[in-house]
């Protein structure tokens, strides 16, 4: 009983802190409030490349190319085609998951080192499309999208976006969660652990992962959105091939295959890389060596240390059974 | 029953298997030998659509599944246990169970088809929670075989059940085969373990690079002076050599 119930108590004083957060954190200024809802929008990111990465063991370094076309699809959803905010985040995640889903059929023969390469070409080349795509985009003079509104209240404060950013995050953790229980998310993880003994089972890999794919960037898009209507200003600057990186450090570092340690990565990184964007370079080292520390003493994550080893039971070996009971 | 008729298939410019003719009768126990690089596993993973042929057909009974992807031929009713104790090790094994019954769809027959493999393998049950990565290599190759089972298989493709396991285990294995066919399910084994393949094989084929060197009925090949000399270790009586 106490062994299901401390996991539910711990999730309720964490869901409880969370809703009183944005209050104390902005007592500490704008800045601090702006990394917050930053956390909240990139943990969206990283369960998203969990999801992929760690799950369904395919790597990706163009998460940013998915979250700029999460900012663009949305910005320009609202800012063209008259959408209102609360049918373009949902249309964004639409639009971005089926580009997600072309990019997963290519990578669906590739693996490691070279699906790494390849989702990089894409991370790389969509800052580039936007740049140059002026006619629909504006190029480098950007778009500037509006706050989301309901009735008459706005979402333009810190705090009230923080809620909107935070109601995401919790759907897409309740879809993810749901999701890898079911069985498209066994099947996922089956692919990651044995591709031929999941063929070998029925299991049509090649549509998995293509899936993962298309599931992963609908979420990062999700997140793009949420960014873009955050910040009210979007353009090539936003994300590149850095952010990539950050973002597969956020899931290495929080744990790879853990949801909350997606969040604890997420956080950590988001607040670490904020905190030394003043200076400049030395950032990326920063980052660099929080990531290879945490790879060096936690290899399975800092979610890792939450974890208490669960001890196996020791068992008779089945042989040693059966040879008591054949007798011969 | 499953037939082959002159089957080329392999990797890239590379052979595996050149003009196979097998067959697999119903409710048979099917050996097929040979070294290292004879084509064994390529023609397991052409049966089972992994690897497509570059020539030639596969049939069973009577329909032709050469061209089917991997899941449809699940579906059909055969089923794949590739070599190297295959598991999922990060899923439970009751998971890896569950991912066995993947391609069924009577999803209501699950509990009985779970119970059934608790029946063969009792030690399962105790342990169905335990990550599977975590059991022993012998423990992973009888779930690896568990796994196949909850398929329903009609016709069970093992590759190398007991490679890399302990004697005791192999024997185990011989034993869960002979059950699996009694059941009514044929099976075909790819085996270097000679002795053991040829001690429950109806029927077995050995490849040499690619082709079909010597074929007939399991009792028949035990007594054959070039299989006992190859691939059982015996020196035949005709001198040195």
């Amino acid at each position: 009983m106490t062994n299901a119930a401390r996991p539910r108590a711990l999730a309720a004083t964490v869901a409880l802190a969370a809703l009183v957060l944005p209050w104390v954190v902005a007592r500490l200024g704008p800045a601090a409030s702006y990394m917050l809802n930053l956390s909240v929008i990139f943990a969206i990111v990283a369960i998203a490349l969990n999801l992929l990465t760690g799950f369904s063991g395919q790597i990706s370094l163009g998460h940013a190319g998915f979250l700029m076309l999460g900012e663009y699809a949305s910005a320009l959803l609202t800012l063209k085609a008259g959408f209102p905010f609360w049918a373009a985040l949902p249309a964004s995640a639409l639009l971005v998951g089926a580009i997600g889903f072309l990019v997963g059929l290519p990578a669906v023969r590739l693996s490691g080192n070279f699906l790494a390469v390849a989702t990089m070409g894409f991370g790389l080349a969509v800052p580039e499309v936007m740049l140059n795509w002026a006619g629909l985009t504006h190029g480098s003079a950007g778009l500037m999208p509006k706050s989301p509104t309901i009735g008459g209240f706005s979402f333009g404060s810190d705090v009230a976006y923080y809620y909107l950013a935070l109601f995401c995050l919790a759907l897409v953790w309740y879809i993810c969660a749901t999701l890898l229980r079911s069985r498209t998310g066994r099947a996922l993880q089956a692919v990651r652990d044995s591709e031929p003994a999941a063929l070998a089972s029925g299991i049509n890999a090649a549509y998995h992962k293509a899936l993962a794919f298309a599931i992963s960037a609908a979420f990062a898009g999700v997140a793009g959105a949420l960014y873009a209507h955050y910040v009210n200003f979007v353009s090539p600057n936003d994300f590149s091939i850095q952010d990539s990186f950050l973002f597969l450090a956020m899931i290495v570092v929080g744990g790879l295959g853990s949801l909350p340690g997606s969040l604890l990565g997420a956080v950590l990184l988001t607040v670490v890389s904020q905190l030394s964007t003043s200076l400049g370079q030395f950032s990326i080292i920063l980052t660099g060596s929080v990531m290879l520390l945490a790879v060096l003493f936690f290899p399975g994550g800092l979610i890792s240390l939450a974890r208490r080893r669960r001890p196996t039971p020791r068992v008779p070996a089945p042989l040693a059974q059966r040879s008591a009971a054949g007798g011969s | 029953m499953l037939e082959l008729r002159g089957v080329f298939a392999g990797y890239g410019p590379i052979l595996g298997v050149r003009d196979l003719d097998l067959t697999v009768g119903e409710g048979q126990i099917v050996a097929l030998l040979g070294a290292n690089g004879a084509g064994k596993s390529t023609t397991l993973r052409t049966i089972s659509g992994i690897v497509r042929p570059m020539a030639g057909i596969v049939t069973w009974n009577g329909r032709r599944v050469d061209r089917l992807p991997a899941d449809e031929i699940v579906a059909l009713g055969i089923v794949h246990c590739p070599e190297g104790r295959q598991i999922f090790p990060g899923l439970s094994v009751r998971e890896n169970l569950r991912m066995g019954f993947f391609s069924r769809r009577d999803r209501s027959a699950y509990g009985r088809a779970e119970e059934q493999v608790f029946g063969d393998f009792p030690w399962m049950r105790a342990r169905a929670g335990q990550m599977a990565g975590t059991l022993s290599g012998g423990e992973q190759q009888m779930l690896a075989i568990a796994r196949a089972l909850m398929a329903a298989p009609r016709l069970l493709l093992l590759d190398e059940p007991s490679l890399g396991v302990a004697p005791l285990v192999v024997r185990e294995i011989r034993r869960i085969i002979e059950d699996i066919r009694r059941s009514g399910v044929s099976v075909l084994l790819v085996e270097q373990n000679a002795r053991m393949a040829l001690s429950i094989a109806d029927h077995a084929y050995v490849l040499e690079v690619g082709e079909v060197a010597i074929e007939g009925a399991g009792a028949e090949l035990r007594e054959d002076a070039r299989v006992q000399e190859r691939y059982l270790g015996i020196r035949s009586g005709t001198g040195a050599g």
